[in-house]
């Protein structure tokens, strides 16, 4: 949220100049370091033994733990050429993305009919999309399995695409609510009065102007989808329908005691598109998270 | 509630419209069309279920076999079973030992991030990566660092001397349960400390400066100008991340699958081990069900902090 921050813009430091660069080293950049190192070290300890050649990941005291002078492919080369995990990954990326355009399309409907169409009960709507947020999917999933069942969807992606939605509609109706709510109402007068139709209205003046709303809502419809876990575990049998992570949960902890190599670098595979795709949008996202909040 | 367009249309000519046409400029017909889609998916997948999940915590059903209905017999089952018992303790010791520690270092990390830092956007960025790695995957590098053997946890605290043997992270009742506590407080620190700072920024610093000429101490600054702005975020954010640890599933069944001996199992895992692997549908949903009242115990809480608070401050937006 951007506009709602211009304290800090006015580039003043506001009273930090009393702050003696010492004093500053020992209260704030010390910890702050601290809990960065913390914060990284899961993903680094994961990138570092996805490159670590076999004979090292057992052996901490040959070899030092916290980095390889001798990184190896070996792990991801197997990973991705001798199991199933492009089509995984394939089918996270399929289920993630459909899953998410339909969310946006019924968001944006919904958002724009509660704040701008204004029809009787648009409010009660609006709380009772507020309540569906509130409701998570560990108490869903039992009912939810015997409703897939029936409708005949088990153990196809189906049945992940038509529910994850529920799990995105609530949050980015609630964010593009709040993206529309900034447009000025005169646009959409003027259009009128030119004698053009709602649908045209939403989509020649309120979408245009609503891109970094929907890019926002996107990215963090992706990002959940991707993390989704009960439901693709619940809903999915078979070995090559399955997602990434459910997948490789239950394919790589078999007995083996190498497994560590090619779980770390399944994980780390699996995260990267998303980190990177992070790594072009903090803003979006993050403006996704607070907006979320803040409504 | 005034249709003013077409209502000056027919003053104009004075033609009824017709139904088609009702159908797609009328305020009420249109809200309907718009919000079809979003209620169809809500409708069918989460309310739907959301009633049927009650339902069949009143019956018998197994899968494979519809079930008849049973009462109460199901509840009082599981509120006699010892197992259930434990996990509700570890349910309600997991949701409140890592939302406490939670909250505290997230509101600490965004006190620290609303310093003037060189390189903050970068910062921001790099402290949100465990909000963005998904949780199963990173749950399985935590697997790897909690390792009884090869942990390198216990490797460094052995090479500074500190300790003689490995530490069994997972094996041990108390060990397991910190472990997985502090899995889920390094998953969600960040979420709770960027959207704090968000709040945090629209603190204008003229109040501090304000408060420090009226001779308020640090503490102080916090407790009398921060905390009572920041308190209407602070109530939504500790909702969501009350109702998100409290139905925690991933982080669990990945790390311990309730173990060791179910001192992990919540009543999450304990559901679909009872539902899905089970096969015990019926009392599997009383389990799940059983959840609800807690949860709406957490967002009634939250709510009225929050609603105090708009009424202190004489406002009712935002």
């Amino acid at each position: 949220m951007a506009e709602t921050t211009p304290n800090r813009d006015d580039n003043s430091d506001g009273m930090s100049y009393l702050d003696t660069v010492r004093s500053r080293l020992v209260t704030v950049y010390l910890p702050l370091f601290l809990i960065i190192v913390v914060l990284i070290f899961p993903f680094y300890w994961m990138t570092i033994t996805a490159v670590k050649p076999k004979e090292h990941l057992l052996d901490l005291d040959t070899h030092s733990p916290f980095f390889t002078l001798t990184p190896t492919f070996e792990h991801i080369r197997a990973l991705l050429f001798e199991t199933e995990y492009p089509l995984w990954l394939w089918n996270t990326m399929f289920i993630s993305v459909t899953a998410t355009v339909l969310a946006l399309i019924a968001s944006v409907f919904a958002a724009y009919a509660i704040v701008r169409v204004r029809f009787k009960g648009g409010q009660l709507v609006g709380g009772l999309i507020f309540l569906a947020y509130l409701v998570p999917p560990s108490i869903l999933f039992i009912p939810l399995s015997t409703v897939i069942f029936n409708y005949g969807l088990f153990d196809t992606p189906f049945a992940l695409i038509l529910t994850y939605p529920t799990i995105l509609i609530p949050f980015s109706t609630w964010l593009l609510m709040g993206y529309f709510k900034t447009i000025p109402y005169e646009l959409e007068e003027c259009a009128l009065i030119d004698g053009a139709t709602r649908w045209q209205i939403l989509v020649k003046i309120i979408l245009p102007l609503a891109v970094p709303g929907l890019i926002s809502a996107g990215i963090f419809c992706l990002t959940l989808c991707w993390n989704e876990f009960i439901y693709a575990l619940t809903f999915i049998n078979s070995q090559d329908k399955k997602t990434v992570p459910v997948a490789i949960v239950t394919a790589f902890t078999d007995g083996d005691q190498y497994k560590w190599g090619s779980l770390m670098a399944g994980a780390l595979v699996g995260s990267l598109p998303l980190v990177i795709l992070y790594s072009f949008f903090v803003e979006y996202y993050v403006s996704a998270m607070t907006g979320a909040v803040k409504e | 509630m005034s249709d003013a367009i077409p209502a000056g249309k027919t003053a104009f000519t004075a033609y009824a419209p017709t139904r088609w046409e009702m159908m797609t400029t009328n305020r009420n017909f249109l809200g309907f069309w718009f919000m079809l889609p979003a209620a169809a998916f809500l409708i069918l997948f989460l309310v739907y279920p959301l009633g049927l999940g009650v339902w069949l915590s009143f019956t018998d059903t197994k899968i494979g076999t519809p079930g008849s209905f049973v009462g109460l017999e199901n509840y009082e089952w599981i509120i006699g079973d010892s197992k259930f018992q434990t996990a509700v303790f570890n349910t309600l010791f997991y949701t409140f030992v890592a939302s406490v520690i939670k909250f505290a270092v997230g509101l600490y990390l965004a006190l620290l991030l609303n310093n003037n830092l060189p390189f903050k956007a970068f910062i921001r960025a790099i402290i949100l990566i465990p909000f963005i790695v998904p949780t199963v995957l990173s749950a399985i590098a935590f697997w790897w660092i909690f390792d009884p053997q090869f942990s390198v946890i216990s490797w460094s605290l052995r090479k500074f001397g500190w300790i003689s043997g490995n530490i069994d992270f997972l094996g041990d009742p108390w060990n397991a349960r910190f472990s997985v506590i502090f899995a889920n407080v390094w998953r969600g620190v960040p979420f709770i400390a960027i959207t704090l700072l968000a709040g945090l920024q629209t603190v204008s610093p003229s109040l501090y400066e304000a408060a420090t000429l009226d001779g308020a101490n640090k503490w102080q600054l916090f407790r009398f100008v921060t905390y009572p702005i920041l308190t209407p975020i602070i109530a939504v954010v500790m909702t969501f991340s009350v109702l998100f640890t409290f139905t925690d599933f991933q982080l669990i069944k990945v790390l311990t699958n309730g173990g060791p001996a179910g001192s992990t199992e919540l009543m999450a895992t304990m559901s679909y081990n009872t539902a899905i692997l089970g096969g015990r549908i019926g009392e599997g949903a009383a389990i799940s069900t059983a959840m609800i009242p807690f949860l709406l115990a957490a967002i009634m809480i939250s709510w009225f902090g929050l609603q105090k608070r708009k009424w202190q401050q004489g406002s009712d937006n935002d």
